[in-house]
């Protein structure tokens, strides 16, 4: 029997936020929830959140901002394999994430995959996954979901997605003046655990850091939260503390993750926090009384709780615009 | 005496062979005994039922996996781990020593559980 088929229509369309605060220094945060049917669009600017409805006028200028000196896109959660009642076809779903990057007015420059590639570490799911992404003819990055390491500890992984990267999967590089951080925290779990990064991750960030400019942008991209979503379902990182205490000095550090099939947004000093939508399926709100599985919406609102996300990098403005749209 | 340490040594070789080949076969007993009492572990909606589960000596455990997510069935000391377990699937241990032996998924490490060997 399928579990978790409760679906609150309610959460589908869009959200609307505004946060005109002085947020900077406030440990308390803003938190904007979108589960967007038509989009919500959110701007980073001095570590301050602010999120416009993708109709509105501001929305809309900056969505279409012209001077963007580049711009990515994060999917995540394909779960290639699974074939239960939440989502039968996440081939077609996957395929249907494609034909929405490709029709962004303002093309990508190179695509995030943050992990559970596939659902079950199986060789030919990962192949599907790559078969299918080719139709985007743009360079992609990837870093594990906890499905993607099952039997192996991530050894197929990295052969085929890290063969530059280190340690189990780990790695850095640099696109237009922002430094990019790939990190693995799906390894090693411990009993009664969130994810971990480990020691020797960590000391490679802090050195992997050392050298930048305070003024580099920094997006950091992993699998499970690095901020404590609910950590009764395991949806936060137990280390994640002691590696943003490394990008504390830096302007503006974004940080993009999966895991939770869901779009969140959290601003805490100068990091913004973002989790992005599965291609596959949805996953309840932290704490819904069905638990944390796979979540069936009816067929036909599917594809709005599925989704990709779109990030625009402003140069000079240190402006990262986090867009996610749905699958619809 | 003789007889005694035949069979502790039967079943260490059972163990053996379920942990070298990880079998995610429905429970294989290593004594009758064993298969006229079969225990079962239900993985669902991310909790192991029972949470503890009391077996006597070269007892098997059967975990099976009723979610729509795989799990990993790992002891907490690295006695035994199971390959990931698709819905449906199911993974048998032989304990053949009394104890407590605390286990988890190591896929979703806030499910944790213990079994208990008398």
């Amino acid at each position: 029997m399928a579990k978790n088929d409760r679906f609150d229509p309610s959460l589908s369309g869009f959200i609307e936020h505004d946060h005109n605060n002085d947020g900077i220094d406030r440990r308390g945060f803003l938190k904007c929830m979108a589960w967007a049917g038509t989009g919500a669009l959110c701007v980073i600017e001095g570590g301050i959140l602010k999120s416009y409805a993708l109709g509105s006028q501001k929305g809309s200028a900056i969505r279409s901002h012209k001077t963007a000196s580049f711009s990515f896109v994060q999917i995540s959660d394909s779960h290639m394999g699974f074939n239960k009642p939440a989502n039968p076809d996440v081939i077609a779903t996957l395929k249907a994430a494609v034909d929405k990057i490709n029709a962004l007015p303002d093309q990508p420059d190179f695509i995030l995959h943050t992990g559970d590639v596939s659902h079950l570490s199986k060789p030919s799911e990962f192949e599907n996954v790559d078969q299918i992404l080719k139709a985007t003819n743009k360079e992609i990055f990837f870093v594990p979901g906890e499905h993607d390491v099952l039997n192996d500890d991530g050894a197929m992984f990295r052969e085929r997605y890290g063969k530059n990267s280190k340690g189990q999967g780990w790695y850095s590089l640099d696109k237009n003046g922002v430094h990019f951080i790939g990190l693995v925290n799906v390894m090693n779990l411990k009993a009664g655990g969130l994810g971990t990064l480990g020691q020797e991750q960590l000391a490679w960030l802090e050195d992997d850091v050392r050298h930048l400019t305070s003024s580099t942008p920094i997006v950091v991209f992993a699998h499970i939260p690095l901020w404590t979503v609910y950590p009764q379902w395991g949806w936060g990182t137990d280390d994640s503390t002691q590696a943003l205490s490394y990008l504390k000095r830096f302007g503006s550090v974004t940080v993009l993750n999966g895991h939770i099939h869901q779009s969140m947004q959290k601003v805490e000093g100068n990091i913004t926090f973002h989790t992005a939508f599965s291609t596959a399926f949805p996953q309840p709100t932290p704490g819904a009384p069905e638990g944390p599985g796979p979540m069936k919406a009816p067929a036909e609102q599917l594809r709005s709780v599925l989704g990709i996300t779109h990030v625009n990098y402003v140069q000079g403005r240190h402006a990262l615009a986090v867009v996610d749209s749905s699958l619809v | 005496m003789k007889r005694r340490l035949f069979i502790c040594s039967f079943a260490m070789a059972t163990q053996l062979f379920f942990a070298a080949t990880l079998v995610l076969q429905p429970a294989r007993a290593g004594s009758e005994d064993a298969k006229s009492s079969p225990t079962e572990v239900r993985v669902d909606n991310f909790t192991f039922s029972p949470e503890t589960l009391t077996v006597p000596v070269n007892n098997a455990v059967t975990w099976v996996n009723k979610d729509d997510v795989p799990h990993v069935i790992a002891s907490n000391d690295g006695l035994f781990k199971s390959k990931a377990l698709d819905t449906d699937d199911k993974y048998s241990y032989t304990f053949t020593k009394a104890g407590s032996y605390s286990y988890y998924c190591s896929v979703h490490p806030k499910m944790v559980g213990k079994i208990v060997v008398q």
